[in-house]
């Protein structure tokens, strides 16, 4: 089954994954974005219920208010309207320093404590696909407090028990594991997004544990869709669905030309 | 210290503080004389075959291209790179055999575009080999390390990963926390490239927009061949000192390329050829296609004045002036 509001033809899944990502940003807060669909989801709370998150590029963007997609996380549009454009040295320093409330980020593998792999598909020196790495992607892991995760399409071989490559930490192999590789205490991941559901990770176990179903899914379609099992809490909600405005927001201002949310 | 963990990667470019120390001293002149030279001139001089170079700028953001379409022409070879988000000048320059190692920190990739055929096709084929790995901020401190003449920085990130254990770096016992604490080795590049807004005669460069690593990079590299959209001069450099991000002393070429970041973004100026990159990323689906992209835009041209008619001359210049600002709409040819 697909998400109602796909099936009714009113979004296309990216549209609901950049509305999903959107929805559990807070205004008032900082947020250290990726590229792709956190960039779209970030720039669209800000337009929404967060005029003034604080948006934070790895390359020296602070602040800005993107006037459209940006297709790199270090162009002009990055820094546009910007309080500060600096330098990744500045960046990188006060997200270590605490500064940065969510680091953002989407995913090609992930294991049960949010586990991130970037880098590589099979073997490190044989691969069988060569993915980019980690960029910037260890750091917002690293330092953010809480970090939130898109995988856009949750399967078997997505939602792995153990990654091919660790790229970004998640909770590493579970409880207290952060800070005894000697990261900063308290951070992690937070929440993870994916074309079935959002999730949260267990206070108690760092586990996988689902939050709520979108709207027309149901929970054997998450059980299914995984290797490793997930937490179920007792009461599931289920995930919020985009407005007229929101739809158009992403269609007319963000990404009119469709380079991430299609046509 | 206590070595809790010792990272397997390579560190490229590392040197004893002491050794570079004395290296600086004898090779990088403290005079304040007039350095423009031509592309052609600041590549055979500065880049030899087997160096480790980097790349200023950030992704297809304000990148030397005209001095990364030289080596290609001057066939260099055995290049080790710098992936500090590199994408279209390390992906033209692994798919022109010239790089063959990478420390990667994000690499054959093109951001949005999708990922980069031709120099995956080289990773995964075993031609260009990825020695280590790090991260943005790793490959950011390494340049600081190297700067500040200091044999490492402690950092809190890689920490527990592998991108921390395929790293050159090394976790000890913070002998102030007691915690683990990463660090990372100086790099300093045999040769880096940086294009700026505007420099005078001897270096002195002004950026107007996000240095991205470039304050470090530029101090920490060996050589540094600087491409410059302007020379101005030095008289405009003392009335705003407080513009200069890189001073002349660690300059070693000028060289006035108008355009020169292009089909790259050059933040305020013009923004990416979208179209162009689409041709690279179409014709590098293969290997035949990646030479004839090099026959038709390298080695068949003269200048990169040449070059950006072949691109599409003023014409398409005055397009992406007009696409940075905001008043032509975004195109993503590279879709198709």
């Amino acid at each position: 089954m697909a998400i109602k509001g796909i099936a009714e033809g009113k979004y296309n899944l990216r549209e609901y994954l950049a509305f999903s990502g959107a929805s559990v940003l807070e205004d008032k807060k900082s947020v250290f974005v990726g590229t792709g669909l956190p960039i779209i989801a970030s720039m669209l709370a800000q337009r929404t219920h967060a005029p003034s998150l604080f948006i934070i590029f790895e390359a020296g963007g602070l602040g800005p208010q993107i006037p459209e997609l940006a297709i790199s996380v270090g162009e002009s549009r990055t820094f546009h309207r910007a309080v500060a454009a600096s330098s990744m040295h500045d960046v990188m320093s006060i997200a270590q320093a605490g500064y940065v409330d969510y680091g953002f980020l989407g995913g090609a593998q992930m294991d049960m404590h949010g586990n991130i792999n970037t880098t590589v598909i099979g073997d490190h020196d044989h691969p069988k696909v060569r993915l980019p790495g980690s960029g910037g992607a260890n750091d917002v892991g690293s330092f953010s407090n809480r970090l939130i995760i898109i995988i856009a399409n949750q399967s078997k071989r997505t939602f792995v028990n153990k990654v091919d490559f660790l790229t970004t930490p998640g909770y590493l192999d579970g409880p207290g594991a952060r800070e005894r590789a000697g990261l900063a205490k308290g951070t992690g991941p937070y929440r993870l997004i994916t074309q079935l559901g959002i999730y949260g990770f267990d206070e108690e176990t760092k586990r996988l544990k689902l939050f709520s179903l979108h709207p027309g899914i149901t929970l054997d379609e998450v059980k299914e869709n995984s290797s490793f099992e997930i937490m179920i809490p007792d009461k599931i909600e289920t995930s919020p669905e985009p407005t007229e405005e929101h739809l158009r927001t992403l269609r007319e201002e963000i990404d009119p030309a469709g380079i991430v949310l299609g046509k | 210290m206590e070595v809790l963990q010792e990272g397997i990667g390579e560190a490229l470019g590392w040197h004893d503080p002491d050794e570079n120390r004395e290296w600086v001293f004898k090779n990088k002149s403290r005079e304040l004389k007039d350095k423009r030279m031509s592309v052609k001139e600041a590549v055979s001089k500065f880049v030899h075959d087997g160096d480790f170079i980097a790349s200023g700028g950030f992704g297809h953001v304000r990148v030397s291209m005209a001095i990364i379409y030289e080596i290609i022409r001057q066939k260099k070879r055995n290049l080790a790179m710098a992936g500090k988000t590199a994408v279209h000048d390390l992906d033209i320059l692994t798919g022109a055999e010239c790089v063959n190692k990478v420390e990667a920190a994000y690499s054959f990739g093109h951001e949005l575009r999708g990922l980069s055929p031709a120099s995956r096709r080289m990773v995964e084929g075993g031609q260009c080999k990825v020695v280590a790995e790090t991260s943005n901020a790793g490959y950011q401190w390494r340049w600081l390390a190297g700067m500040m003449g200091l044999p490492f920085i402690p950092t809190r990130n890689l920490l527990g990963t592998d991108t921390g254990k395929y790293s050159c770096s090394k976790v000890v016992k913070d002998p102030f926390t007691g915690k683990p604490i990463n660090l990372v080795p100086a790099a300093y590049p045999d040769a880096a490239f940086i294009h700026v807004h505007r420099c005078d005669i001897h270096g002195n460069a002004q950026i107007d927009a996000i240095l991205v690593e470039d304050f470090e990079l530029s101090r920490c590299a060996r050589r540094l061949i600087m491409t410059t959209e302007e020379i101005i001069d030095n008289e405009l450099i003392r009335r705003e000192p407080w513009k200069t991000c890189i001073p002349f002393f660690v300059v070693d070429a000028v060289v006035e390329v108008p355009y020169g970041s292009h089909p790259c973004e050059m933040p305020g100026m013009y923004y990416y050829d979208e179209e162009h990159i689409a041709e690279w990323l179409k014709l590098s689906k293969t290997a035949e296609g990646a030479e004839e992209y090099f026959n038709k835009y390298v080695f068949s041209v003269d200048s990169f004045e040449d070059y950006l008619e072949l691109c599409g001359g003023v014409k398409k210049l005055n397009y992406l002036k007009r696409r940075e600002f905001l008043e032509e709409p975004m195109i993503a040819p590279w879709r198709k």
